[in-house]
């Protein structure tokens, strides 16, 4: 029995690159399947829960310039991420919101004022195949998505058809959450290991203490950075090893890249050291020429960081970071 | 030996074994990953030659917990090393339009192509992990003659099944990709296949053995592998 697609949406355009995504593709990844998923997770969990959807719905992730798309039907929108001024029918449209729309309103976003990466959620989600259990596009292996690669112009993108409770609970919308401002300075911060000890003294200080400049070679596979050069004990070639997201690992020329959602799934460049989840939407969000430095952090600080805060949220206090 | 256990950010951990690749080591991987696999917070392996990379779920098990987890396993100290090995069949056409690089390679080694074949198809492999790109397998093994570096410029587009060597290594493209191996032969079995219902064909810790064939049979394998009617083909030994 062959599913009825539903169109609920029209690519007028899509700009430079515009994939659909969802929270990644897992237990695949001892077969060279790598993760993939939206590169903001902080963002695109905000979009989903402002329209109503359950976790885990795929979005549109939009890169410094957003899409021109067409709504086919009622429902209800959330833009997250970066700011790129979208308007409805020409009128402006707040960020972090749940955003009623009709059909045939045409939304229009411009390039991002700040930060790169903008997340479109529509209430349901976007509805295209899974394939290894994700909907999200993984461009270097043509997986996912509408068609194995990103949205273009003119593309019809299925939508879940709402149910008439859904859209009860939907019509109810109203939240908001307050905007993430984004600046072109970001620390972030780094558990060492596994590969540390191939680092001289002199490397892993010039690593720590120094400012590094964003490539714009960076994409969604890797972060690549411009800075002081990491001195190595030996060279930096391993025996090839599994590689995460944040996992960063320093090149034969003693240049840093940070491996972002499309990383491959296995490496033989030594890792320095992996940044933590909770910083990666930081990474997610800058551009070429912003500036990112490194804090290092123990595991052992870390667990323990994360005991006092969960603690305090259980306790009732208000924490915030 | 688990030589050591390392923080790989907050949600995961590498156990490393001997800086080596052999198959011992790598034996004692795969034995780690079957027994890790199914243990509480355990939420995804990725085993490697000397390595395995282990994903847990911090809200359930914090770091020291997963590492004390996986030193009580290495504590109890029986890996079972397989008993047989799973050696997958793969038929390969060498050289003319199969593989463009045999006539040259044949040239620079000094050896003749009939030669080459032998040595590449009379070995057994082992998988001894995969990444890269899906179904990607990285093998083990290659007769020492027959090692020969990359291509200087890689070429854009190898195409699918293309069988090469890179280095020490020998391995087969599951998909079509950019490349720097040294192409000898295609396959005509899908070693990816998004569609099949095993879309990956072997997995690491399994062997395979390359059988030559003739360009004849090669169409009537690819045929068949198009209409869903080949079947992988297993030595057990």
């Amino acid at each position: 029995m062959e599913k009825r697609i539903h169109h609920g949406i029209k690519v007028i355009s899509a700009g430079p690159l515009l994939t659909i995504q969802d929270a990644g593709r897992y237990g695949y990844m001892a077969y060279g399947i790598g993760e993939s998923g939206v590169m903001d997770r902080r963002a695109y969990q905000i979009a989903n829960r402002l329209v109503g959807n359950d976790h885990g719905e795929a979005v549109l992730e939009a890169t410094l310039m957003g899409p021109g798309l067409e709504f086919l039907e009622d429902t209800v929108i959330a833009i997250t991420g970066a700011d790129m001024e979208p308007t409805l029918d020409d009128s402006k449209v707040g960020l972090y919101e749940a955003i009623p729309v009709k059909k045939g309103q045409v939304l229009h976003m411009g390039f991002a004022k700040n930060g790169c990466r903008s997340y479109i959620a529509v209430a349901g989600g976007i509805d295209v195949p899974q394939v290894f259990g994700s909907r999200s596009t993984n461009l270097k292996c043509h997986m996912g998505g509408l068609h194995g690669g990103p949205v273009k112009n003119g593309d019809l993108l299925p939508t879940k058809k709402l149910s008439f409770f859904k859209k009860i609970k939907i019509s109810r919308g109203g939240s908001k959450v307050t905007p993430t401002m984004y600046t072109n300075r970001v620390c972030v911060r780094v558990i060492p290991g596994p590969q540390d000890d191939c680092f001289s003294d002199r490397g892993l200080q010039s690593f720590y203490s120094g400012e590094y400049k964003v490539s714009p070679q960076s994409d969604r596979m890797g972060i690549r950075l411009e800075g002081n050069e990491v001195e190595s004990k030996q060279g930096t070639d391993i025996i090839s090893d599994g590689i995460v997201f944040g996992s960063i690992q320093i090149t034969s020329s003693g240049k840093p890249i940070i491996l972002m959602a499309d990383h491959q799934t296995t490496g033989g460049y030594a890792k320095i050291g992996t940044v933590v989840t909770e910083d990666l939407p930081l990474l997610a969000q800058v551009r070429p020429g912003d500036q990112v430095q490194f804090e290092k952090i123990e595991i052992a600080s870390w667990e323990r960081q994360q005991d006092v805060e969960k603690t305090a949220v259980y306790a009732g206090v208000r924490k915030r970071a | 030996m688990v030589t050591s256990i390392k923080p790989v950010g907050d949600r995961a951990l590498v156990v490393e074994f001997d800086n080596e690749i052999s198959e011992k080591v790598n034996m004692e991987v795969m034995g780690m990953e079957q027994k890790i696999r199914e243990c509480a917070g355990v939420v995804e392996c990725v085993p490697t030659y000397r390595s395995l990379l282990v994903y847990f779920d911090p809200q359930r098990l914090s770091y020291s917990q997963e590492k004390d987890l996986i030193l009580s396993i290495r504590m109890e100290g029986h890996l079972d090393e397989a008993g047989k090995k799973k050696i997958l069949q793969v038929p390969c056409a060498y050289g003319g339009s199969y593989g463009e690089d045999l006539a040259e390679l044949s040239r620079e080694l000094g050896l003749s192509e009939q030669e080459i074949i032998r040595l590449h198809s009379e070995r057994i492999y082992r998988i001894y992990m995969m990444g890269f790109l899906p179904g990607f397998v990285y093998l083990g093994g290659l007769n020492e003659k027959i090692w020969a570096p990359r291509l200087q410029t890689p070429r854009i587009a190898i195409p699918k099944g293309g069988v090469g060597i890179g280095g020490k290594q020998t391995g087969v493209y599951p998909v079509e990709s950019p490349g720097g191996w040294r192409l000898i032969g295609r396959t005509p079995i899908d070693f990816y296949d998004a569609q099949r219902k095993e879309p990956i064909l072997c997995r690491a810790g399994e062997y395979i053995q390359f059988i030559p064939i003739t360009g004849r049979e090669f169409e009537k394998i690819e045929k068949d592998v198009g209409a869903g009617t080949w079947k992988k083909e297993y030595i057990m030994e």
